[in-house]
């Protein structure tokens, strides 16, 4: 069932479950976040009105710096106005910022300790129809390995909305995420969101969940979808109850809410872990690297496979790239058998 | 900033020489790191540190400081040299260099050293963050009451991010914003018009709607006017085109590309060090 103590949206198992994009979710926090404080600025690679940063402009025109096509101009000149105690957001592409200007986010930002927020949109395979060279599937890897920076990959346009606001209030720099696509609306504003903390928004009605299913990012949904069904079919004709599972919300992939993803991998003792993203460096291996020391227990990794990327529909390619709701299941199903 | 006085103009002669003299002496003992670009810049780096920066090495953090951005971080010596002479911390530690567990990082670290404004190694960044600050300061209404200073390298004018950085501060109008680009004409390989041709530089930065000026490194009292200039050009940001000589003061190592990044050996820099010492002011 879903935590009940989480405020989550009963309707996400509904056909018709409302839709918004997460970036949309980003723009209204910026603005807000703007409202509450003069120091905020943003910074946009001529994607204003596709990465949501357009309300913020619209509001705060001497606020915005438009730097044209030029994303390694973007993460500088915004490292430059963070010296001067500025806050800035700075928006594009994920394939561009932080695909284009890593070297320059790792100097100038990082390594410099500036705190910027790099605002990286339509991540993931779900870009759709555009294409292999706009999805980003190693953009993750790239931000999480660095020193310095917190990596936040919000599941819907409600926790966008509240990664931004918190983002604008920590000292360090940030890597947030957004997917393109519109997403389910799964958490409410009742919902908590904290950075460094995961949420179980799925567990079993009672006693222990057989698989613990982790997920950042817009897949939340289909992992929700998916536990349900699990529980509900069992994996032998016959079998009551199904698989019980927990599904966690690991929003902050960095810093990671350790004590969470252990208490579940111990609780489980099997882990599946979900993303939009390379299997290599996303989530799913941050997982893999504290548990390795911690606690091992088997885990199987649903995510894209060491492949780029195609033109189609975004539900066409995550059900190619084996990141569906069957997928997850599957996966579960996987990771059971492997439990000792 | 006042007019140069011939006595402050031989004041700070010296100063650079006791710099370069530095300089030599810290790469000899760091046994690695770039000798020409520093020694090449030693005297701008005097005539900042000692006559235009406002600024104050005993309370470094001073919010209203003007902000010196050093974008091509590989000539730390001078800029270490530059600021322990002028009293930012013992000119002893600057024997430091490159070694463990020191404040003086191969590539200037503000984690290490805080009186540094940003920092840098990797080229073509540093004058897009001058350029955001001096957006702050005008986002804020300040931007009449200090300069943002960036000094680069011509080599790493072959970075598409400096063109970036020029572009954006040309839009903007950051008169604010005063670059000075080491014209030495040397970078790692060999002449950079051989490596990757920057010529006709001054029209370039012109095309991006900057004033531009050239002139000599070496000579305080033309430095010190282009500065004047500078400061005073309203609506546009301004280039310093400064020649420079690379390993300037020491004849050996003059105008010689093999010297950008390598240190003198100890004989070699016993050599240099007699040859600045002789020099009488």
């Amino acid at each position: 069932m879903l935590n009940p103590k989480l405020k989550l949206n009963p309707k996400i198992f509904n056909e018709d479950v409302e839709q918004a994009h997460i970036r949309k979710g980003f723009g209204e926090g910026l603005l807000q976040a703007g409202e509450a404080d003069k120091n905020v600025v943003g910074l946009c690679a001529d994607l204003t009105e596709s990465t949501g940063m357009n309300l913020f402009a619209d509001k705060f025109p001497d606020r915005f710096v438009q730097v044209g096509v030029a994303e390694q101009n973007l993460a500088t000149v915004a490292s430059g106005l963070a010296a001067m105690g500025k806050i800035p957001f700075c928006s594009s592409y994920a394939m561009f910022s932080p695909g284009r200007n890593w070297e320059q986010i790792r100097t100038t930002i990082t390594y410099n300790d500036r705190k910027v927020v790099i605002v990286g949109s339509h991540s993931g395979i779900s870009v759709g129809a555009d294409g292999g060279t706009h999805q980003a599937l190693e953009d993750i890897a790239l931000m999480r390995v660095m020193p310095n920076i917190d990596v936040v990959s919000p599941c819907d346009a409600i926790e966008a909305k509240k990664s931004t606001l918190a983002l604008a209030k920590t000292k360090k720099p940030a890597y947030l995420r957004l997917v393109r696509e519109k997403t389910p609306i799964i958490t409410t504003e009742e919902t908590p969101f904290e950075i460094g903390k995961a949420e179980i928004y799925w567990l079993p009605d009672a006693g222990l969940a057989q698989v613990g299913i982790i997920v950042t990012g817009g897949l939340m949904a289909r992992a929700l979808w998916a536990a349900k069904e699990l529980e509900a079919e069992g994996t032998h004709p016959g079998q009551p109850g199904g698989i019980k599972t927990k599904v966690m919300n690991l929003a902050s992939i960095k810093p990671i809410d350790a004590d969470a993803v252990l208490a579940l991998a111990k609780e489980c003792k099997a882990i599946v872990t979900v993303e939009e993203h390379q299997i290599a460096g996303g989530m799913g291996s941050a997982v893999a690297e504290l548990l390795a020391q911690n606690f091992p227990v088997p885990i199987e990794f649903v995510g894209v496979r060491d492949l780029f990327g195609q033109s189609g529909t975004p539900d066409e390619l995550i059900e190619h790239y084996g990141m569906g709701k069957d997928s997850i299941k599957e996966a579960v199903r996987k990771v059971l058998k492997r439990k000792v | 900033m006042a007019f140069l006085s011939e006595e402050k103009i031989k004041e700070l002669a010296k100063k650079a020489n006791e710099i370069r003299q530095s300089i030599i002496e810290m790469l000899v003992e760091a046994k690695s790191g770039h000798t020409a670009g520093p020694l090449g810049m030693a005297d701008i780096f005097t005539l900042f540190y000692f006559h235009i920066l406002r600024h104050d090495s005993k309370n470094p953090s001073w919010e209203e400081r003007d902000r010196l951005v050093l974008s091509n971080g590989h000539i730390a010596p001078v800029l270490y040299a530059a600021m322990a002479h002028a009293g930012y911390f013992p000119v002893e530690e600057l024997k430091t260099l490159r070694k463990f567990g020191t404040r003086l990082q191969g590539h200037p670290h503000r984690e290490y050293l805080p009186y540094v404004e940003n920092s840098s190694g990797p080229l073509g960044s540093g004058l897009s963050q001058a350029a955001g600050m001096a957006l702050a300061d005008r986002m804020n209404g300040k931007d009449k009451d200090r300069f943002i200073y960036c000094f680069l390298s011509d080599g790493e004018l072959d970075e598409g991010n400096s063109w970036e950085a020029a572009m954006l501060a040309g839009k903007h109008k950051l008169r604010n914003l005063i670059a000075v680009v080491d014209r030495n004409n040397i970078q790692i390989e060999g002449m950079t018009e051989e490596i990757m041709p920057l010529e006709p530089l001054q029209s370039k930065w012109r095309a991006f709607n900057w004033h531009v000026i050239e002139v000599s490194g070496h000579d305080f009292l033309s430095l010190n006017e282009v500065v004047q200039e500078a400061q005073a050009i309203y609506e546009k940001p301004t280039v310093i085109i400064a020649h420079t000589i690379p390993g300037k003061g020491v004849s050996f190592m003059e105008r010689n590309y093999k010297w950008h990044g390598k240190p003198p050996s100890k004989e070699e820099g016993a050599m240099a060090l007699k040859e600045l010492k002789d020099l009488r002011f």
